[in-house]
Order: structure tokens, then C-alpha cells, then sequence
């Protein structure tokens, strides 16, 4: 397709949809004398119809074509949720997820916060700051291809030399390179590195606003009991900043749960690094099963509503205090 | 709009402490950790730690493709050799060869996936905020928490469904998605938004005799601009960063974006890193770029969004 193919039919398309928000505030205003009720449908419509079409019924299809085979064709009730946590694939599969899931939200939040309390009132906060944040801003399949690059591996033979920044200071420390993302069960570790690097920035924001936000009077006194560094942090920081964290911690733990970019991109599941959600395009969109696939997205729903709420619970709690 | 601060204290407080920390004036906290070189070490190893990687990879983005594939770009300082053919060779627009395409693909994708879907939830979040209609509070918490469906669940009977309709391997199939994807967080950040504009400015256009319709466009879209800054920055991150749903409806090669693509080379045996390293670079120089102009909106659309997906 030519270019200005494209964008004409770009245009064309942001024209169309500003034209249906014109014609719904055409209508209402028609319609205004036949009181707000009406209105408000007529305001709403667009967005709904896009709700239910777009994610509504998929979803409700999704759930009820994941009790059905590879094909949707034989109802197979649980089989699915069975194979799931029966078969030695997923049940890898799972193993990797949870690692994900815990490993990731602590080791991100811990360097945030670290580096948040570190960072504080430094001459260059800011550039400080942004330096640690930018991985968050760029493309996790920038972020895997970056990180590939240093865990590239090169065969430990005379005349050729190590192009991946880690194995060349392993051979500078004396050892010899390794492949860092094909020898399993290490590799899962260096690949959630990657989102470790990439979270450690959302943490760090959240928690530097929140430390700023410990009003002055609060350590002062503190300072004035004789406090240590140590102990501020102990007993003045980390429980000021308490429900910030725990917000930090779930958002990264419901981000990792779907984590697919790295995977995808470093390894595409293979060497034993596979997770739920790479799993789940596998198995939907290149191994033609349906219902293995549909029953995956189930289960990453599942697994990601109890977080979710248990972290609206606590903004709701801090918002409220 | 969402606000993760710990706690509701007055606005003057924390202005005061605003002003104090711009003026560098010597709080104690400041002067603690002026006096610990061990925690400025840490500091400074941290973001060495994380900066590296990537300026490995853009150092070798400018390195001849022989030299990336037989040295270290840490050589490049003792052994500098320049080229912008990397460069160039990305950006052809050749796509067997280059990547120039997917990245002209990748804003055709992100404009429209950011306008729709901010047309669409600025008429919803009004009629939320300010329109006492039958089904009201049901229809609100529905859609605030469609927020928290996976996009997973989605994707499989769409694309049956585009596959129906025709639209498979075009544009559309990623713009409708991505504004469908995108209307629950929409619609809530506009809905929070206009909820804190005072009921007296309303009322008062009531009174002169203004309508809805009027109302809306009149007072809320000129008010409404730094929240819709907020949610269009972050949706046009997201959808310009995004790899699932490019990978799943993309089919076609003259529509795939930018991820799509790299994610592609990268995956390929014999890995083309003098493509891959300028690739990516061009790819990461627009979101950083948007997030450097506009960092204050960017980080209050994080905030807001930490849910999505």
C-alpha cells in the first residue's frame, strides 16, 4: 500500500468518527426539548455499542469457548482447565508465571524506592529520575532487544570475541560465557530482569511523590528524637508511604501477569521460559486451539481480579485517609 | 482524575513543599543525604546499571555491521568507526529490507487509536458526570470495570469477527480494537475530570438557557484539555508500544507497525543487529521524545492507567 494511501485513509477514518460525535450532538440537540434522559443515550450510544461489540461479547464468547475443543466444535467442560494444570508444558508454564508474578513487584519496588529515597533532594533529581524512568517510556520489544544485546552469547573460542556486554565481563572476571537466555531454569530470572528494569521507574515515580508528600514537621520531630538514617526509613518513611507501595506492588504484579512482549521477543516461550499469556497467543493463534487459548485468557481474568481489587481497595484507602 | 498521594492534606502544605524542594532550600532531609557518599555511590551505580544497556545498543546503532558482529561496541572507544548506514538502511522503505514502512505504519496505527476513542469518551463521560438519567450508577460501574478485563479475552472472537466483516488485514481491525480497548480508562479519566469542574459554572449555563449539547462543547471541551493531554499521551504510548494486538490482527505486512516488525527480525536466526539496534532507536526516539516534552502529563496518565490492559 502506497503511503499516501495510508494516510488518506487515516484521515478519512478520524473524519468518520469525528462526523459521528457531530451527528450525535446534532441529534441531541434536536432532541434536547425530549429532556435529558434522551440525551444521555444519545451521548452514550457510540461508546457503548463499541464496549459491547468490541469487549463485551468477546469476552462472554471467550468464557464459553473455553469449555469446547481445539476446533469449538465437541463441548469438553473442564478439559481445558484440566490440561492446564495437568500437562507438564503448562504446568511450566505456570511455574514461570508465578516467578514472574513474584519476583517481579518486589525486586522492582524495592529498587524504586531505594533509588526514589537516594535520589531525594540530590543536585540533579531530575535527570536522575528520568534516567531510571525512560525504560518505561520505549516499547518492551525495544526494552527485550536492548537486553538481548547484552546477553549475547559467543563461543568461548580463540579469535572470537564476546559482543554481549555480560559475557564479556564474565570473561573479564576469568570465566567463560554462558547462554544467558537458552539455559533453563536460569534464563526465566534474565528474562524478568528485563521487567524488573523496565517497572523499577513506574515504582520509583509513585514512591518519590509520596516521600515528597511526608509533610516536614513529621521528621523533624523524628530528627529531633535522635532518629538514625536507618530507623527513618524503619519507622517514619516505609509506613507513611505503606499504601503507595502496596498500589506499586499490584499494579507491577497485574502488568507481569500479562507480560507477553519479553517473552515473545526474547525467546517466543521457547528453552522453558513460556508463560500464561505468551501461552495463550501460542496456543490461539499458532496452534489453532481455541479452546485451549480462550481457556488461558480465562484464567489470566481470574488470576488478575482479586489483585485488581485488592488494589482499588487500597487506593480507595488511601484516598480516604 | 485518580491521585496516589498517600494522603488528602492541604494544597498548601504541599505547595510550600514544592517551593521548598524547587529553591533547594537545605531541608534536613536534603542535607542527610549530602553527607553519606556510600548512598550517592549507590545512586550512581543504580543508574549506570540502567542506562548501559541502552547506550550499548545505540553506540553499535552507529557501528559499520562487520565491526558490531565481531567486537564489542566498548571497543568503539578505543577503535571509533561512524556510519549512518544502519540508519539508513532501516529507514528504507523497501520491506523486504528496511523498516521505514512499519514505522510510517506504526503512527497511521497510533493517531486514529488516539483521536477515536477521545471523541467517543468525552460525549460518554459527560452524559455520566452531568446527566441524571434511569440506569446511571449501573451502567458507570460497568464500564469502570471493563477496565480490568485482559485484553486476552478479547482477541480471539474479534478477529472471527473482522474475518466476517471483511476488515481482516486492514487498518481498521487496529483502530476499532484499540479504541474499544481504550473507551473503560477513557471514559473514567474524563468522567473524574469533569466531575471536579464546580456545579455552579453548569448550573449557571442552565439557567441562561444552555443545553447539554451546548454545555459540552462550549465549557467542557476547553476545560477539559490537560486531561485529555493526559489520556491521549498515554494511549498513544500504549498503542504505539503495543505488540499483542499489532501481532494479532496485523496479519498482513503492509499494515504491521514498528514492534511487529522488530520483534519479527529479532526473532529471525543469524540476528541482524545492525538493523535491529537503528531499528529500535528509531522506534524509541518518538515516545521519548513525547515523554520529555511533556513529562507532567505523561507521569498523571501512568497514574491513572496503571490498570489497563
Amino acid at each position: 500500500m502506497d503511503t499516501s494511501v495510508k494516510i488518506l485513509t487515516m484521515l478519512l477514518a478520524i473524519l468518520l468518527f469525528v462526523a459521528v460525535v457531530g451527528v450525535m450532538l446534532f441529534i441531541a440537540s434536536r432532541a434536547e426539548r425530549k429532556g435529558a434522559q434522551f440525551v444521555a443515550y444519545v451521548f452514550l450510544l457510540p461508546s457503548i455499542l463499541m464496549l459491547s461489540v468490541g469487549l463485551l461479547y468477546p469476552a462472554v464468547k471467550t468464557i464459553y469457548a473455553s469449555f469446547f475443543d481445539a476446533a469449538g466444535n465437541a463441548f469438553i467442560g473442564l478439559g481445558n482447565y484440566h490440561t492446564i494444570f495437568t500437562s507438564s508444558d503448562e504446568i511450566t508454564v505456570l511455574r514461570n508465571t508465578v516467578l514472574w508474578v513474584v519476583v517481579t513487584p518486589f525486586v522492582a519496588t524495592a529498587i524504586g524506592l531505594v533509588y526514589a529515597i537516594l535520589v531525594e533532594g540530590a543536585k540533579a533529581e531530575a535527570l536522575a529520575k528520568a534516567m531510571i524512568f525512560l525504560p518505561m517510556a520505549i516499547s518492551m520489544v525495544a526494552a527485550s532487544i536492548i537486553w538481548k544485546f547484552v546477553y549475547e552469547f559467543r563461543p568461548d573460542q580463540p579469535g572470537v570475541k564476546q559482543i554481549g556486554l555480560l559475557n564479556q565481563v564474565l570473561v573479564w572476571l576469568g570465566g567463560s560465557p554462558q547462554q544467558w537466555i537458552l539455559n533453563a531454569p536460569w534464563n526465566t530470572f534474565f528474562l524478568i530482569v528485563v521487567m524488573i528494569w523496565i517497572q523499577a521507574g513506574f515504582a520509583m515515580t509513585i514512591l518519590s511523590a509520596s516521600i515528597k508528600a511526608i509533610p516536614d514537621d513529621v521528621i523533624e520531630a523524628a530528627r529531633l528524637d535522635g532518629v538514625n538514617a536507618l530507623g527513618m526509613f524503619r519507622f517514619v518513611t516505609l509506613p507513611m508511604i505503606r499504601p503507595s507501595v502496596i498500589v506499586v506492588l499490584t499494579t507491577i504484579a497485574i502488568g507481569t501477569l500479562k507480560v507477553f512482549d519479553v517473552v515473545r521477543t526474547m525467546t517466543g516461550g521457547n528453552f522453558d521460559t513460556n508463560v500464561v499469556a505468551n501461552e495463550f497467543y501460542t496456543q490461539s493463534f499458532r496452534a489453532s486451539n481455541a479452546g485451549l487459548g480462550s481457556a488461558l485468557a480465562v484464567l489470566l481474568f481470574i488470576l488478575v481480579v482479586p489483585i485488581v481489587v485488592y488494589n482499588i481497595r487500597q487506593l480507595r484507602a488511601s484516598e480516604s485517609r | 482524575m485518580t491521585s496516589l498521594t498517600p494522603r488528602a492534606e492541604p494544597v498548601a502544605s504541599r505547595k510550600a513543599l514544592a517551593a521548598a524542594s524547587r529553591t533547594g532550600h537545605a531541608s534536613a532531609r536534603i542535607k542527610k543525604k549530602a553527607t553519606s557518599p556510600v548512598a550517592s555511590a549507590i545512586a550512581v551505580l543504580l543508574a549506570v546499571v540502567w542506562t548501559i544497556p541502552t547506550f550499548g545498543l545505540l553506540v553499535s546503532s552507529f557501528r559499520p555491521e562487520a565491526a558490531i558482529k565481531t567486537t564489542g561496541w566498548w571497543t568503539f572507544f578505543s577503535d571509533p568507526q561512524l556510519t549512518l548506514d544502519n540508519y539508513q538502511a532501516a529507514l528504507s522503505t523497501d520491506t523486504q529490507s528496511g523498516l521505514g514502512s512499519f514505522f510510517i505504519n506504526s503512527f497511521v496505527i497510533t493517531i486514529p487509536a488516539v483521536i477515536i476513542p477521545i471523541c467517543l469518551a468525552a460525549l460518554a463521560a459527560y452524559a455520566f458526570a452531568w446527566i441524571d438519567f434511569r440506569g446511571r450508577d449501573f451502567l458507570f460501574v460497568l464500564v469502570f470495570s471493563l477496565q480490568i478485563v485482559p485484553l486476552q479475552v478479547a482477541l480471539l472472537p474479534l478477529l472471527t469477527m473482522y474475518v466476517k466483516a471483511g476488515l481482516a488485514g486492514t487498518f481498521w481491525t487496529l483502530w476499532l480494537s484499540h479504541s474499544a480497548f481504550a473507551l473503560p480508562l477513557a471514559i473514567f479519566i474524563l468522567h473524574n475530570f469533569m466531575t471536579e469542574i464546580p456545579k455552579s459554572l453548569i448550573e449557571a449555563a442552565r439557567v441562561d438557557g444552555a443545553g447539554h449539547v451546548k454545555i459540552f462543547y462550549r465549557i467542557m471541551l476547553p476545560l477539559m484539555t490537560p486531561a485529555l493531554a493526559a489520556f491521549g499521551i498515554f494511549q498513544f504510548l500504549w498503542v504505539w508500544n503495543d505488540l499483542l494486538v499489532a501481532l494479532t490482527f496485523a496479519s498482513d505486512n503492509t499494515v504491521q507497525p514498528m514492534t511487529v516488525a522488530l520483534a519479527n527480525l529479532s526473532g529471525t536466526r543469524g540476528t541482524a543487529w545492525e538493523l535491529l539496534s537503528a531499528g529500535a532507536f528509531i522506534s524509541i526516539i518518538v515516545p521519548v521524545a513525547v515523554f520529555i516534552s511533556l513529562q507532567r502529563y505523561f507521569v498523571r496518565g501512568l497514574l491513572a492507567g496503571g490498570l489497563k490492559g
